[in-house]
């Protein structure tokens, strides 16, 4: 394995940056067309219903409508979806959800359309709504979707063991249920997309804030019933997705491609934040049961876990992302005995799929705070109860998987974090002065008679009110899509005969930063320097599918296959000039600084731009497409065994935060974030990863929650649904420790994912060492640290209403 | 029978990005759609509309203000600055320079407005400390970067 890297591990300022500080950046809202009608939805007020009938007579010859678009000028499939097909582009047998459109208006003026959109009468008959995930599988629950005759989506089972064998050998046990909220994506970026009909009956062309360009051309070909090339998909400048702008953008995409092949003109959507919020999907909500047997020792004999799911009132994504639920539900440890259930079901509440995080977050605020409770209960210090039950090279996982051929480099993280943190000592130190409550004073009956005034001992003392904690988490994280999915990606490299490059891949840029890796990657192994490469446009027709940018594959997959490219031109290069330069094997020949010479025979270089004028004149090619199909996994459905992923990263957070007993508040004072993400390709971008990742894992911690009432969303803009502001967040460190791995690009792997699922156990666990107490559910915000239930809009019926 | 009525124009004058501007726009439009469809200067962005992220920043006589909050009419000789116009003769800003060195960029989608806060910080505040900094940005949201690259790149600018 190359042990020097001349960019790699550098930090290099990202090629779209300077586009994106002086405003040139176009995103999907920039793009501009003649002629160009919009798109406004009409919905119901309902959360449950039949639709009876749909009457546009009060509006079909207002002059303001240049047509009315619902299901029945659909020529392909009425329902889609990426997994399951029950989504409708437009809702027309029943309303399932707050969020679904029934039909709509096209025309010039959006304000007067808005208006418009009320005034269509749609008849329905209420049915009994579901909002409760826990009464899903019950048997006189209204199914959702009565075509699956079942409201469960998916189960996810786990056998390894036996688990009463476990419990039996255990000394004590303990049963805890953890519960986590709706969680909005927050892209500042609203939904936005544009469909243009393609003269010379050539299809269609979409372009907008798109997440997966290939997904989205899949669905609209169906929808329209179009060949998948006449769907030409380009993915805009992305204003923020993580794993938001997929199914959405493909039901968006549909209804702009209908209308546009409808009116022969460009047809423009444009979301408002409302709208966004109330039909984009979410991250799931999870129920979580633990039960775990361990022994006075603090080994870990069992453990058994149900969880469920919402997945509100489409599938999307979801059997993948409880999939990834199921593999790590019991953390990095190992466990012979384990018995795991995940179910995810239909509610009647807004849909929930791909989030950063993908089914860990949850899962990992679960059984990170478990694990803590292990430790307290037996004196152990948390780092202790994770050494004596952490992952070291050969454990076996809890499907049964020998982590091997990497480096497991769990106790390294563990032990970076704790050093770099002084953790045990703080943490003992922090335990001795627990006192949650709001200190009483204890007086006499006669003193409130003669007394009404109050003395200062009375008051909180300021130096009562602030009690500091810190709290440790760590995970274990597949990467890439594991057995679930199809896993493979391609990219293209072109250079040019003046010595620049084209460069694209088949995973999309969500504005983490992937175009720099790649082009730092060929700039590595061809010599040339990062500026030369020109990152083309995404778009469907130029590359092949490589399917979708979730689950941490960009780097591994998409990198792996930029690799590849780099390769076959590299080896190609190097032949033709052995035989040009008649060099023998032994000759090393290096790419370097845009020159390539010959180690020792310092007469054989050229410059790059010499190299490939040179071979173009040979005819020689000088492009290459690259392929890199993830490595052989397998997985048992029934029993949940198997080679999950092919490979995994190990991170270790610790927060310290404040706690103010009085008001609840809790204040993050320091994130300590390690993280082995294998082979950091590009520094800037790494620790931009670490900062952006932690800040959502601390709303996710602390403040962000998706309300419902009767399944509507009641947080619908950024003055009620709060994510972090730069005042929020203490200070944050990342560290990082570089596990090898013979997978992806140098052992390149996954970091955006991992630094958001450890934050909120972290946090945590701090406020447990803080005041003493366990919180069960996210998030841990100012009334549930002080009453330890939540005050939600709706959820008390005020007297004045 | 039903009258369609139109609402009449207003002119307006105003210096933007340094350059006189004379036009004739409707009342009822906000100074964002006024910048974007108008004057097709895309740089400002539109993230709520409600005046809560501040994507929509722009500077008014030296103010950064949400132009999403702004109607057309109120701008009439005032001096306007957008991302558009705060690089001299091609060569960035030192903000823009230090955005890209320290890092601070991911999506993008909020960074013309969260430049624009700092711009406005720096022209009446030339060593901000850091809280000085947090509080001039903390009306501008970022999901992507977590702000401290964000606040770095500030810190280290020298105007
Ligand atoms: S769009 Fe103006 S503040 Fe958000
Ligand atoms: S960089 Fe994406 S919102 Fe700030």
């Amino acid at each position: 394995m190359k042990e020097k890297f001349n960019v790699i591990g550098k930090p290099v300022i990202r090629q779209d940056g300077k586009a994106k500080v002086t405003g040139q950046a176009k995103f999907a809202d920039d793009y501009k067309f003649p002629n160009t009608l919009f798109g406004v939805m009409v919905r119901t007020k309902s959360t449950h219903a039949i639709i009876k009938n749909i009457d546009y007579s009060e509006i079909e010859n207002d002059k303001n409508i240049v047509t009315i678009i619902d299901a029945s000028d659909i020529k392909g499939a009425k329902k889609t979806g990426l997994i399951r097909k029950d989504q409708p582009v437009f809702a027309f047998d029943k309303i399932v959800t707050p969020g679904d459109v029934v039909a709509m208006l096209v025309g010039v003026d959006v304000d007067e359309l808005r208006i418009l959109a009320k005034k269509v009468k749609i008849e329905l008959e209420e049915l009994p709504s579901l909002t409760d995930p826990e009464k899903s599988l019950d048997p006189d629950s209204p199914l959702i979707h009565p075509e699956f005759n079942t409201n469960l989506v998916v189960h996810h089972p786990l056998r390894k063991g036996d688990i009463e064998k476990g419990f039996n050998e255990s000394d004590y046990i303990i049963e805890q249920t953890y519960t986590t909220p709706h969680i909005e994506h927050a892209y500042i970026e609203p939904e936005c997309v544009t469909a243009i009909p393609l003269e010379g009956d050539k299809g269609i062309y979409i372009i907008g804030s798109i997440q997966n360009p290939f997904t989205v051309r899949r669905i609209v070909a169906e929808v329209l019933n179009f060949p998948l090339n006449k769907v030409r998909v380009e993915q805009a400048e992305l204003g923020g997705s993580f794993g938001g702008k997929d199914d959405i953008m493909c039901i968006l995409s549909a209804r702009a491609s209908i209308a546009a092949l409808k009116t022969k003109r460009p047809v423009k959507i444009k979301y408002t934040r409302e709208e966004s919020i109330l039909e984009s999907y979410k991250r799931h909500p999870y129920r979580m049961h633990y039960k775990v047997g361990y022994t006075k020792e603090g080994k870990i004999k069992a453990m058994k876990i149900d969880i469920l799911a919402d997945a509100g009132a489409y599938c999307s994504m979801t059997p993948y992302v409880t999939w990834r639920s199921v593999v790590q539900a019991t953390g990095p440890y190992e466990i012979e005995n384990v018995w795991t259930d995940v179910r995810a079901v239909y509610t009647n509440n807004p849909y929930t799929g791909a989030m950063r995080g993908f089914g860990s977050p949850q899962i990992v605020f679960a059984q990170e705070s478990l694990m803590d409770d292990i430790a307290v209960s037996l004196g152990l210090t948390p780092d202790e109860i994770r050494r004596i039950n952490g992952y070291r090279y050969g454990s076996i996982t809890a499907s049964g998987q020998r982590l091997e051929n990497h480096d497991v480099n769990l106790m390294k993280v563990l032990d970076t974090a704790c050093e770099a943190t002084n953790f045990r000592e703080k943490w003992l130190e922090n335990e001795k002065h627990h006192n949650r409550r709001i200190p009483t004073i204890e007086f006499k009956d006669e003193i409130i008679n003669k007394n009404l005034i109050l003395s200062d001992r009375e008051f909180v003392e300021p130096e009562d009110t602030w009690k500091k904690g810190i709290g440790l988490a760590i995970s274990f994280r597949g990467s890439s899509l594991g057995a679930e999915g199809i896993d493979a990606a391609a990219a293209y490299l072109s250079i040019q005969s003046d010595g620049s490059a084209y460069l694209l891949c088949g995973l999309a840029e969500n504005g983490q930063g992937m175009k720099t890796a790649y082009s730092i990657i060929v700039s590595e192994i061809l010599g040339i320097p990062v500026e030369n490469i020109y990152y083309l446009e995404l778009t469907t027709a130029h590359i092949p599918d490589s399917g979708p940018t979730v689950a941490s594959r960009s780097t591994v997959m998409g990198g792996g296959a930029v690799k590849n490219a780099s390769e076959i031109l590299r080896k190609r290069f190097e032949d033709f000039l052995r035989s040009q330069w008649q060099l023998t094997e032994d000759d090393l020949i290096v790419f370097e600084n845009n020159k390539i010479y010959v180690k020792g025979k310092e007469k054989f270089s050229l410059s790059f731009s010499e190299f490939t004028a040179l071979a173009y004149k040979k005819g020689i090619c000088l492009a290459s497409i690259g392929w890199y199909p993830g490595p052989k996994i397998h997985w048992d459905e029934k029993v949940g065994q198997g080679k999950a992923y092919f490979t995994y990263v190990y991170g270790a957070q610790v927060a310290e935060v404040r706690v103010n007993i009085v008001t609840g508040e809790v204040y993050i004072d320091k994130i300590t974030a390690v993280h082995d993400p294998g082979k950091v390709i590009n520094l800037l971008g790494a620790l931009g990863q670490v900062y952006g990742g932690v800040t959502q894992g601390a709303g996710y911690a602390i403040f962000e929650e998706l309300s419902k009432q009767n399944g509507f969303p009641q947080e619908l803009n950024f003055d009620q649904y709060l994510i972090p502001t730069s005042k929020d967040v203490g200070e944050i460190v990342p560290i990082f420790i570089e596990g090898k791995d013979e997978f992806g690009p140098w052992g390149a792997k996954s970091l955006g994912e991992p630094t958001l699922e450890l934050t909120s156990a972290a946090i945590n666990n701090a406020i447990r060492n803080a005041v003493g107490e366990r919180y069960f559910n996210l998030p841990v915000n100012l009334e549930e640290v002080i009453l330890k239930r939540k005050l939600r809009p709706g959820d008390i019926q005020r007297g004045s209403l | 029978m039903k009258k369609n009525k139109i609402l009449k124009k207003i002119k307006l004058r105003f210096t933007l990005n340094g350059e006189p501007v004379e036009l004739e726009t409707l009342p009822n439009k906000r100074l964002l759609d006024l910048l974007r469809d108008d004057l097709n200067l895309t740089g400002t962005k539109e993230g709520c509309s409600i005046g809560e992220c501040g994507a929509c920043t722009v500077i008014v006589n030296d103010k950064a203000v949400n132009s999403c909050l702004m109607l057309a009419g109120e701008i009439n000789g005032s001096a306007i600055i957008t991302i558009e116009g705060i690089s001299q003769n091609g060569n960035l800003h030192p903000l823009q320079e230090n955005f890209l060195k320290f890092g601070a960029v991911q999506c993008g989608f909020c960074i013309p407005g969260m430049i624009l806060s700092a711009y406005a910080l720096l022209n009446k505040n030339r060593r901000p400390d850091e809280e000085t900094i947090k509080e001039a940005i903390a009306g501008n949201l970022c999901r992507c970067t977590g702000y401290k690259q964000i606040i770095e790149a500030i810190k280290n600018t020298k105007l």
